[in-house]
């Protein structure tokens, strides 16, 4: 029994890492009882599981996953999804429509529409499959999608959803962060829609620093009361750089509103409600269900490990 | 340029070589990681004279679909030699050189990578000789590892490469471009330091085999030098980008919650 590393050392891959009754973790591999990284990044150990904390990489689907994708091709049944790394989702209608819903899918989500959606399937054999049957998932509608590094992602949510939620605390924006290093943002203006582009840039150069969350609190602080000085009346603004498309003329074909009682809420095409309230209230559950999506994960991780 | 003329000697009466190296030192060595902006993953090395650049891009989707393996990642290696790399202007096709040595890289390169992580995707490594000065396969297997390391590919290992030859009779450690033009052998070999299993081995010239396993000994421990070397550069880059990494951190306390691996110590103490 021993570990030949400090905690949250940087390590290269083919280090040994621990040796003895540990188990390998993500990041890591075992041969002949000896652990060693694959990965360069951060080594942790948690309990006795050995991981290391990768740096850099693409974007592997995981189920239950949040993730936010462009949509690229309308199929028969079927939308094709862009969801960033080496492979392409499909969501089949049944598991983003009500039934019945037209034999034309293209009526609710047509290419080039961002969604957030949940990875509700994914195995070497076939390609990811996405759901967008869960609280939260709908088109994006308005705002602007920001890409960062996937393996940053767990540094912007933060514990249970620390860091981004003090973000939207400051800032008063609506925002949802995908697994797969997309995050989409509305802002109230364009100042403020700058300041949270430059909170996540600023997370993701600094991931590895400590006390993160408490430094950009007070940068945010800072800056949005230099914002709320210089101009008193906020405009509603959407931002051009980078934006979404947003396909307003859909909304009129649209779906009659029932946003927050839907039990199963189908793709919603009507416009989001602006009031800032809304935001307020509907997105800490959002994070919490992500917070526990991810403990599951980390059980499931733990599960899979101890049956080697 | 000048012809090139063949010197007079390989290994001068003092036993020194041409360039003043003795027979089992190698090069000048500069290993940089992530000198591309562009890439997933890059290094570059300078041995000697020779520079090498090399870009990692992927796991990512694979084009053409029909190359596609359905239990692993495609390595897809590209190893070209830039037109002015070498005395006379390269043609800028790809010859049948670059060719082989593109799938003599990706088999050095394979045995070490987790590729089965990714099916039916790619892993893309560019390869670019700026100048060549004798050991650029070697030099090439060296900085494609560093890259793919920092592209975030999973890998048993680094794997370092380097030249054995011979020339008057001598046995020497990473050759220069004279030594391979008129030397009597070169024996290039890339190792997994931690096993010194053999990925990489070539031989052309001929060797006697007691020559040939004292030339394998020689580049195994040139090659773990090199794999030092190798290990330094990649923390080199990242302990930059982490600062203040080891301070105490806020996340410290972020798995003291987790009931389940602190189960499974207890479950460990009790059994010992």
């Amino acid at each position: 029994m021993a570990v030949y590393f400090q905690k949250r050392e940087v390590v290269v891959p083919g280090q040994l890492l621990a040796e003895g009754r540990y188990r390998a973790s993500f990041g890591t591999y075992d041969e002949g009882g000896k652990i060693y990284s694959s990965l360069v990044g951060l080594a942790e150990l948690r309990g006795n599981t050995v991981k290391v904390v990768a740096l850099e990489g693409a974007y592997i689907p995981k189920e239950g996953d949040l993730v936010i994708g462009t949509i690229t091709l309308v199929a028969g049944n079927n939308w094709k999804v862009d969801i960033g790394g080496p492979y392409g989702a499909s969501l089949h209608a049944n598991n983003a429509l009500r039934r019945p819903y037209s034999d034309d899918i293209s009526e609710y989500m047509d290419m080039g529409d961002v969604i957030a959606a949940e990875v509700i399937a994914f195995d070497r054999g076939s390609g990811p499959f996405l759901g967008m049957k869960g609280r939260g998932l709908r088109v994006l509608q308005g705002g602007m999608v920001l890409e960062v590094s996937p393996a940053k992602i767990p540094r912007i949510i933060g514990r249970r959803g620390s860091m981004i939620n003090m973000i939207k605390d400051h800032l008063n924006i609506q925002t949802m962060v995908g697994q797969n290093g997309r995050i989409w943002i509305r802002a109230p203006s364009t100042a403020v829609l700058r300041l949270a582009i430059k909170a996540f840039k600023t997370i993701e150069a600094q991931a590895h620093t400590s006390k993160l969350t408490d430094r950009i609190s007070e940068m945010l602080a800072e800056e949005i009361a230099e914002i709320k000085g210089s101009s008193e009346p906020e405009e509603e603004i959407e931002p051009k750089e980078g934006s979404v498309p947003d396909d307003s003329s859909k909304v009129e074909e649209g779906i009659p509103e029932e946003v927050e009682s839907e039990p199963e809420p189908e793709p919603e095409l009507e416009p989001e409600p602006e009031v800032v309230t809304d935001a307020e209230e509907e997105k800490p559950a959002e994070v919490e269900a992500k917070a526990e999506v991810k403990e599951e994960e980390d059980k499931k991780k733990t599960e899979e490990v101890s049956e080697e | 340029m000048s012809p090139e003329v063949k010197p007079d000697f390989l290994i001068s009466p003092e036993g020194l070589r041409v360039d003043g190296r003795r027979v089992d030192e190698m090069r000048p060595i500069e290993l940089k990681v992530g000198v591309l902006k562009q890439a997933d993953g890059s290094a570059s090395i300078r041995q000697g004279k020779t520079y090498i650049i090399a870009g990692v891009y992927g796991p990512r989707e694979l084009h053409p679909r029909h190359l596609t393996l359905n239990d692993r990642a495609y390595l897809r290696v590209d190893y070209r030699m830039a037109t002015f790399s070498v005395p006379d202007r390269k043609r800028p096709a790809p010859s049948r050189r670059e060719k082989e040595i593109s799938m003599v890289i990706a088999n050095a390169l394979k045995p070490a990578l987790f590729l089965e992580e990714f099916p039916k995707a790619v892993v893309d490594v560019f390869i670019t000789v700026i100048q060549a000065d004798g050991g650029t396969r070697c030099a090439a297997i060296n900085a494609a590892s560093l890259a793919l390391a920092d592209a975030g590919i999973p890998m048993r290992s680094l794997i370092p490469a380097v030249a054995v030859g011979k020339a008057d009779g001598k046995l020497l450690v990473d050759l220069g471009d004279e030594e391979d033009k008129y030397g009597q052998g070169d024996v290039p070999m890339a190792i997994i330091p931690n096993t010194e299993e053999i990925t990489l081995l070539q031989q052309d010239g001929s060797f006697s085999r007691e020559e040939l396993q004292e030339a394998l000994q020689m580049g195994i421990n040139s090659c773990k030098y090199l794999h030092e070397l190798q290990k330094e550069a990649l923390k080199r880059a990242y302990v930059k980008k982490t600062p203040d990494n080891g301070d105490e951190d806020e996340d410290d306390d972020d798995f003291e919650d987790d009931l389940e691996t602190d189960l499974g110590e207890a479950a460990i103490m009790e059994d010992e």
